[in-house]
């Protein structure tokens, strides 16, 4: 299976970067989950955690906010002003 | 004679003291360059990411936003100087200001009101020394920017942007800033900010190829948020690069400093070894010629 290529940047650096296969992210709208393959898409983030799950079965939560979610062919970006590893 | 071998050395002494202090600003100056430097290229994965999806809006919607559109008539533009808040820099905060300068006699000729937004103590030095108006400054945090500043920078002039011309809002933004090129070279540079200026794709993406985007909750209320946000880094940015800048310049003009302290005390030492040489001489002369009147009167 595909992975997703995924990272994390903040105003002032890249807080996380590498392979998933699975992000869940909360957005003004509710809670969404992104697979490899998903359409592309640019949503606004609500204050909150992104789970981001690794190949490996492991799980990295992330705190993020007022920031963006945009993927583009299995390209995976959270930016926001202030994010940081929880 | 001796007065004068006195002077010299208070000279030398005094270009040595010069010299101290101005080396050690030129190793201050160049440690912090690395660290600026360091700074630039760790904002930039964001400011790219926050680009890619500006322009990704800017390509595969065609939303009529108050913040890409260009207003038929511009009556006031925004002009946002950076500098520093110290001196002992070259020729840093008097380039960029005299770009400024060109800058809003170009906008004045277009028919165009300037507003001006100043950072750094520099900037509102200049403009109090010379009694013109501002809109509005910070002081005090150009040295190593924190992006609270810029989020506050950007929220001011993008407050402007959405007033109405007639209470006083602006319709343009421009940005002033010293662009650190290289360690010799610091370039004043302007940047219009907004309306945007998004470099379109050459070529209409396929659809076939490339789907529409999928914006959450809709394409909107993403560009109204997205928007500020790419003000932001792009003001942090302008932030960063112009503190990289300014310890490019001090260390540059320090290290012109030093050198010119050195030539000076070669210069002065010559010229007190000269005065010594002669009062030597002179002391010599005043003997002999001494001696010989004593002989003389026998």
């Amino acid at each position: 299976m595909a992975a997703l290529n995924v990272s994390v940047v903040s105003a002032d650096r890249e807080v996380w970067s590498g392979e998933a296969s699975m992000v869940v992210a909360r957005t003004v709208e509710g809670e969404i989950g992104i697979l490899p393959g998903h359409e592309p898409m640019l949503a606004i983030l609500a204050g909150g955690e992104v789970r981001v799950t690794l190949p490996g079965g492991e799980k990295i939560a992330a705190s993020a906010e007022d920031g963006f979610l945009s993927v583009q062919s299995d390209v995976v970006q959270v930016v926001a002003s202030r994010a940081a590893l929880s | 004679m001796g007065s004068q071998l006195r002077v010299y050395r208070q000279k030398i002494k005094t270009a040595q003291t010069t010299k101290k202090i101005t080396k050690a600003m030129e190793l201050i100056a160049a440690s912090r360059i690395q660290k600026a430097q360091a700074r630039v290229a760790s904002t930039t994965p964001y400011s790219r990411a926050i680009t890619r999806a500006v322009s990704a809006v800017a390509t595969y919607s065609n939303v009529e936003h108050v913040l890409t559109t260009e207003p038929e008539k511009i009556e006031r533009a925004a002009v946002v100087i950076l500098t520093s808040d110290r001196g002992l820099a070259g020729a840093f905060n008097s380039q960029v200001l005299r770009e400024a300068e060109e800058l809003s006699e170009l906008l004045r000729s277009q028919g165009k009101e300037v507003v001006y937004f100043l950072v750094g103590r520099k900037a509102v030095g200049y403009f109090q020394f010379r009694r013109r108006g501002f809109e509005r400054q910070w002081v005090g945090s150009s040295e190593s920017p924190e992006f609270d500043l810029a989020q506050e920078v950007a929220e001011a002039v993008l407050e402007a942007f959405l007033r109405d011309a007639a209470d006083g809002g602006v319709d343009e933004i421009h940005v002033v800033y010293n662009r650190f090129v290289s360690m010799m070279t610091q370039t004043p540079e302007v940047v219009r900010l907004l309306p945007l200026e998004v470099v379109e794709g050459v070529e209409e993406p396929d659809a076939t190829v490339q789907p529409l985007y999928e914006f959450e909750p809709d394409v909107e209320t993403v560009l109204d948020a997205l928007l500020p946000v790419y003000i932001e880094s792009r003001i942090f940015n302008a932030l960063l690069q112009s503190a990289a800048a300014k310890h490019a310049a001090t260390q540059k003009a320090m290290k012109a400093a030093s050198d010119n302290a050195d030539k000076l005390i070669t210069d002065y030492t010559r010229l007190a070894n000269n005065a010594r040489q002669a009062e030597i001489t002179q002391q010599i002369s005043e003997i002999v010629g001494g001696a010989d009147a004593l002989v003389a009167a026998k």
